[in-house]
């Protein structure tokens, strides 16, 4: 049994919306998720817009102030809402970082690539002199497949793809454990999409990385994470085994999310059944009762409305959250 | 000769920037015939919305057309003026575009905006277009129609104003309907139910669709015909299942190779393809590709190559497809 780099236990992340006193409203948008991630492995996240994945991702580093739970980062506690327990952050951001999601909003457009990468650097004081500093950032650019004489240009002078591996020398800059990959793909061309995927899948090799991958592509997270989680509205609904995910799903929503997406070999395309969902995601403002998919779900009935289930391991390391997991499958 | 809804030959097509001339378009054909689905697939930047867009007479400053012959129905889109061209833009040819959160006017009702299109192209008066629009929005699918006309666009879900827009396209039955990205904008599972909707009122109305996408799924799954754009130019053309099964382009080949496909088993390492999209400003003087294309030869670097044709409509424009062929015909 390998360790476990990451828990999260009852996550809860509210946004408040207005309203005073009493009458405070809140957006759930991340409500009791659990999960934990293993020291070296992938653990991908899917879900559609709006369903609380990059909050997870950004709670789980503190970018947010959850609003409850616990999270374990190797072994410390870095938040407890029970205990009240909330560490200073720096000396684990040099262990936990972020890639986002557009390389042409998170790089700041009056610093040259070098001063980018360089600025992780110089907060943590990881350079004896300065020219141990640029060394160092020549180093982080070359691991991406940049070159020294990227490190004086700014970032409108790259394309996407290059943006993206300027994002990521700059999460590697500090030498982190873990890194958080928001939608790191969706920006980019499909030709473009497939060398940053190999480069993420390189430097775990290298380097040991673990990542927590966030993508609405379930084709691309199932590629490259060895454990799939999916959640909607704000919750997680079911978490397995990439391959068990896909093949044995037990959810009625990460069922018909597999059969919606669009297979690219017309011969299947052809054979396959689509399980079409009604409607739409209903607000996160005011999600359903009970089972928040229950609205849009085939098997509903009075019990999905009347509680909401529980988080339940089905089979080994076979996550699922739904009342009616057994009549389903 | 005159079977063909859309009859597109050698279009060039230009933008005068101030950097200099940037081919667009450099010679493309399209011929499509009624009630097919054809899909446009390459790159941001490869033309494949220029094309479509220069169809309707939509060419934005400072782009203008250089070369080629466009025919539409009858219609010479060369000789057209504008007032010609509004005749038939939303009337005989519609387009959907990519996001619905921006392409509908966010100060009129849905209905308003789906009667205007009703009344600038037949002669009914405001009783019989608001009847119609209500039949429209039925026919899209979407709920409570009487109620939803009278709502604004920000009322409306993504998946909802894609359907609007769905609508108001097919107001006039168009012969043909241009999809600009349709569904990028979109959920999986709302995308599934806009995909599903407009197949299914392709066999209902028999209009021909151009399905401009980036996404190999989506063509594999709604197009009898693909043309692969790289770089202005229409590098492969042929049947769905000719593209997917039996590519002979390398930038074909290594599109189908790049993306994870999820009904894979086992653990196979993607294949990307080198190297950065062209420049359209200076574009590489042989074949577009060349410089990217593992399989690069000295001639790709200089010449353009020829048409090599294959069965049924099926074309490619390689030197490698080129080279396989002469040494074929000197075996025999």
């Amino acid at each position: 049994m390998s360790e476990k780099l990451i828990q999260v236990e009852n996550l809860k992340q509210y946004f408040p919306i207005g309203g005073f006193g009493k009458n405070k409203k809140y957006v759930k948008a991340v409500d009791d998720v659990s999960f934990y991630i293993e020291k070296g492995e992938t653990l991908g996240l899917v879900g559609e817009s709006g369903c609380g994945k990059t909050t997870t991702g950004r709670s789980l580093l503190r970018l947010y102030e959850p609003t409850g739970g616990k999270i374990t980062f190797d072994n410390d506690v870095i938040f407890d809402s029970k205990e009240k327990i909330a560490v200073n952050m720096l000396p684990y951001r040099k262990k936990m970082q972020i890639v986002f999601q557009d390389p042409y909003a998170s790089l700041d457009p009056r610093m040259t690539v070098g001063d980018i990468v360089g600025e992780a650097i110089d907060i943590h004081g990881l350079a004896a002199s300065k020219k141990d500093r640029y060394d160092r950032i020549i180093e982080m650019l070359r691991r991406v497949g940049l070159n020294s004489e990227h490190a004086n240009r700014y970032p409108h002078e790259f394309s996407g793809g290059q943006r993206q591996r300027v994002g990521i020398a700059r999460a590697l800059a500090v030498n982190p454990q873990f890194i958080v990959c928001d939608e790191p793909i969706s920006a980019l061309d499909v030709s473009i999409q497939a060398q940053v995927i190999n480069m993420f899948e390189d430097l775990q090799a290298e380097f040991g990385l673990t990542y927590l991958f966030i993508a609405h592509d379930l084709s691309v997270v199932k590629h490259i994470s060895n454990r799939i989680g999916v959640m909607y509205l704000g919750k997680m609904v079911e978490l397995a085994e990439s391959n068990e995910l896909i093949k044995d799903s037990l959810h009625p929503y990460t069922k018909s999310l597999i059969s919606a997406i669009p297979i690219a070999d017309p011969k299947v395309a052809r054979e396959s059944k689509r399980i079409m969902l009604n409607g739409d995601v209903p607000s996160p403002l005011n999600p359903p009762s009970g089972c928040h998919f229950r609205t849009r779900c085939p098997y509903a009935t009075e019990e999905c409305a009347a509680s909401t289930p529980k988080w339940q391991e089905v089979k080994k390391g076979h996550y699922v959250a739904c009342h009616h997991v057994d009549k389903i499958n | 000769m005159a079977n063909y809804l859309v009859d597109i030959k050698d279009e060039r097509l230009s933008f005068f920037t101030q950097a200099g001339e940037v081919k667009a378009l450099n010679g493309v054909s399209i011929q499509l015939k009624e009630g097919e689905v054809l899909g446009i697939v390459g790159e941001s930047g490869s033309g494949k919305s220029v094309t479509a867009y220069s169809l309707m007479g939509l060419t934005a400053h400072p782009g203008k057309l250089v070369g080629g012959s466009l025919d539409f129905n009858g219609h010479h889109i060369n000789d057209m003026t504008e007032k010609e061209m509004r005749k038939i833009r939303g009337n005989e040819v519609s387009i959907i575009f990519q996001d619905p959160m921006t392409s509908l006017n966010p100060v009129y009702t849905i209905g308003n905006q789906i009667e205007e299109a009703i009344r600038l192209h037949t002669d009914k008066d405001k009783k019989q277009a608001h009847e119609r629009a209500r039949e429209l929005l039925e026919l899209v699918g979407i709920n409570e129609p009487e109620r939803r006309l009278k709502q604004y666009p920000h009322e409306l879900s993504g998946g909802m104003r894609q359907r609007v827009m769905i609508a108001i396209a097919l107001a006039c039955e168009p012969k043909l309907l241009i999809a600009d990205e349709p569904t990028t904008a979109l959920d999986v599972t709302i995308q599934a139910q806009i995909l599903e909707l407009m197949m299914e009122l392709k066999d209902k109305l028999g209009m021909a669709i151009i399905m401009i996408t980036h996404d190999l799924g989506i063509v594999a799954s709604t197009c009898e015909k693909i043309a692969v754009m790289y770089a202005g130019k229409i590098v492969e053309y042929g049947s769905t299942d000719q593209i997917f099964y039996e590519p002979k382009h390398e930038y074909t080949k290594g599109l189908l190779k790049s993306v994870p496909r999820l009904e894979v088993d086992e653990y196979e390492r993607l294949v990307p393809i080198e190297g950065s999209p062209v420049d359209m400003l200076n574009p590489p003087k042989g074949c577009a590709f060349a410089p990217r294309c593992k399989s690069c030869m000295k001639i790709c670097l200089r010449e353009m190559p020829p048409v090599s044709n294959f069965e049924g409509d099926h074309y490619t424009q390689c030197w490698l497809v080129q080279k396989k062929e002469l040494e074929g015909g000197m075996q025999q």
